[in-house]
């Protein structure tokens, strides 16, 4: 019984895949505009989720509270003394003053983030750059970089090393320098930080400890890092959101695009379901036959589509998105992603790519093939 | 098997202006391993009625008795089964697939059934050698002259071995002598216990030593149903 049931199949798949060669231009068309819907599809989806979780992990890293200091509801540098102020809260096991400001550069129109670093050996001049300035200015190891202090003042900056590639996403315009050439190039006394940051442990605690900040220091204002990996979230399903309503055009031809295929069947197409209903094939035959149709052309299409997005996304690096994508202007990162796949993101796509082929091919096909086979005497 | 008609009617687009009663009133009968023709003028309902009797339609009213069973009121699903197993049909357009090849062609009507593929395959080639075809099996069927496209048809129809052959203008598209080598290939299979049913103008057919009964036609009714006087 069963091995009826799967030979009988068989006989339906081998039919159906001569058939698809048969009609080798039309099947080529039709796989072509398919495997391109699906390619956009998820390469959007994966290219969106790989960044969230990438930038979920590297707050993972960032510290549990920044204290800023607030001055006429501006953000102000913060007194060192500050952190003596805090003293011991329960909870806190780590605390520290951080210098870092965004430096605009005219000759490639894009914002350095500058941040201190103990590492540099030779503290007033020398400099580590990520590797998307050194790209956007032509700059390699031991080249130098002029940059101009708030007075117009020239600094001349030795690039003493490169920062890791595989942090480029992160990193790409990063530059760090000495404390003390910070002070310098942004005229920051001594004794005040850009802000401070706190290391909470348990997370629980984290907005007790914040709570206390305010009342111990009425005048700064606590910034939690879960609060920032909402915003981040906020963020990437905004952007996401404007890709999926400029996909749902396309998503909405392909629909129709599917439809018309399908229910402008060609008289060929008719009369070979009338022959084949003649000869003795039920319209349940005749439908699984266009069911297994559906099948290997949807899934053909889906795994040619996700495997080329999951290379575009993961290898080069989503190369196609960057003018909708990226916010990070001049400096767009070359980055690698971490490959990854999410079970429900897989069927979500799926779901919305082959159901709806499926569902736009066999109801014609399923009025056709109810019809009197009696036509093909004609 | 005994075919029997009682009183069968055919309207196409019933209750709209263009209303047609194609068959007004059909009664016959048709014994089993006989050669019967349905001759008469075009339009005459031939076709029509040899689709009823083939399960590819319905009547409208009237009953279709196919040995002790009454398949005119056989639901869908049945009507296939019936079919599939009783009954073969040889087309005047041959309608094979193409692009398929000449043994894919006579085995599609087997596909459904599921059979091992190696006896399915061993029953299409004895029937492609008894056909003479034997050379062409896997020839694209476009790649065949009009003779052995109608062999092929042959072929077709016979693979689920069937009771009763069903063949509506099966020389329209043959010459003078291949209709007469079509005739003997019938006979040969009345030999073998077949019923047939064959539609013609043709003289070549009707006239044929091979045909035990012709049944005339006009608009829709049967004028002469007689045996012919064997000559
Ligand atoms: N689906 C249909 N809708 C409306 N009229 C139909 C339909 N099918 C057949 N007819 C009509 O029924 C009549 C009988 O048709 P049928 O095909 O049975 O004739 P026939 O005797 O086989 O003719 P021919 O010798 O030309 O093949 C014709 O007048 C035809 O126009
Ligand atoms: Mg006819």
């Amino acid at each position: 019984m069963m091995w009826l049931f799967l030979r009988k199949q068989k006989y339906l798949i081998d039919f159906t895949l001569s058939s698809l060669l048969r009609r080798k231009g039309k099947s080529l068309g039709l796989l072509a505009v398919y495997i391109l819907i699906v390619f956009m599809l998820a390469s959007v989806t994966l290219f969106t989720h790989a960044l969230r979780k990438e930038a979920g992990l590297m707050l993972q890293a960032s510290p549990e509270i920044i204290v800023q200091r607030m001055q006429a509801g501006r953000h102000a540098l913060i007194p060192a003394d500050y952190l003596q102020r805090i003293g011991r809260l329960r909870g806190v096991t780590q605390k520290e003053g951080r210098l870092w400001g965004y430096y605009y550069d005219p000759a490639v129109k894009a914002n350095y983030t500058i941040m201190t670093a103990g590492q540099v050996a030779a503290p007033l001049t020398e400099i580590i750059i990520g590797t998307g300035i050194a790209r956007a200015r032509g700059l390699a190891v031991g080249d130098y970089l002029t940059l101009r202090s708030q007075n117009g003042e020239a600094f001349s900056f030795e690039i003493a090393a490169l920062l890791d590639e595989k942090s480029e996403l992160v990193s790409a315009d990063l530059l760090l320098m000495s404390p003390q050439a910070f002070r310098r190039l942004f005229n920051v006394p001594e004794g005040v930080y850009t802000d401070l940051v706190l290391s909470v442990r348990n997370p629980r605690e984290v907005r007790k400890v914040a709570e206390k900040l305010t009342l111990q220091l009425p005048d700064t204002r606590p910034i939690l890092r879960e609060e920032v990996l909402r915003t981040y979230d906020s963020v990437f399903s905004w952007r996401q959101g404007i890709l999926f309503v400029l996909l749902t055009g396309s998503i909405l031809a392909f629909v129709i695009f599917a439809w018309d295929k399908a229910s402008g069947l060609s008289a060929e197409e008719r009369r070979e379901i009338g022959i084949l209903k003649a000869v003795g094939w039920e319209t349940a035959d005749v439908m699984r036959m266009k069911f297994w149709e559906g099948m290997i052309i949807s899934l053909s299409a889906f795994m040619i589509g996700y495997l080329a997005a999951y290379a575009h996304v993961f290898y080069a690096s989503a190369s196609l998105f960057e003018p909708v994508l990226k916010g990070w202007a001049v400096l767009y990162p070359q980055f690698r992603l971490t490959p990854f796949v999410d079970g429900l993101q897989l069927a979500t796509l799926l779901f919305f790519t082959v159901l709806p082929y499926i569902v736009a091919t066999i109801i014609p096909i399923w009025r056709t093939s109810i019809t009197d086979p009696d036509a093909v005497m004609r | 098997m005994l075919i029997q008609l009682t009183d069968i009617k055919k309207v196409f687009n019933q209750g709209k202006p263009n209303e047609f009663w194609a068959i007004q009133g059909v009664s016959l009968e048709f014994e089993p391993n006989r050669v019967s023709c349905l001759k008469g003028a075009s339009g005459s309902g031939k076709t029509t009625l040899l689709s009823m009797i083939g399960c590819l339609s319905r009547p409208t009213s009237g009953r279709i008795q196919l040995g002790e069973r009454l398949i005119s009121s056989l639901p869908e699903r049945f009507l296939t089964d019936v079919r599939r197993h009783t009954f073969g049909f040889i087309f005047q357009r041959f309608n094979l697939i193409p692009g398929l090849s000449v043994l894919e062609n006579i085995m599609l009507p087997a596909y459904p059934l599921g059979l091992p593929y190696k006896r399915l395959v061993a029953t299409a080639q004895h029937l492609l050698h008894q056909f003479n075809l034997s050379t062409k099996a896997d020839n694209p069927v476009e790649w065949l002259s009009g003779g052995e496209a109608q062999r092929v048809a042959i072929c077709r129809a016979l693979i689920n071995d069937p009771q009763i052959l069903i063949a509506d203008e099966p020389t329209a598209n043959l010459d003078s002598k291949l209709s007469y080598e079509f005739m003997g290939l019938i006979d040969e299979l009345r030999q073998t216990g077949k019923t047939i049913l064959i539609t013609s103008h043709d003289p070549e057919v009707f006239d044929s030593a091979v045909v035990d009964r012709v049944v005339e036609m006009h608009d829709g009714v049967v004028l002469d149903s007689s045996l012919k006087d064997v000559t």
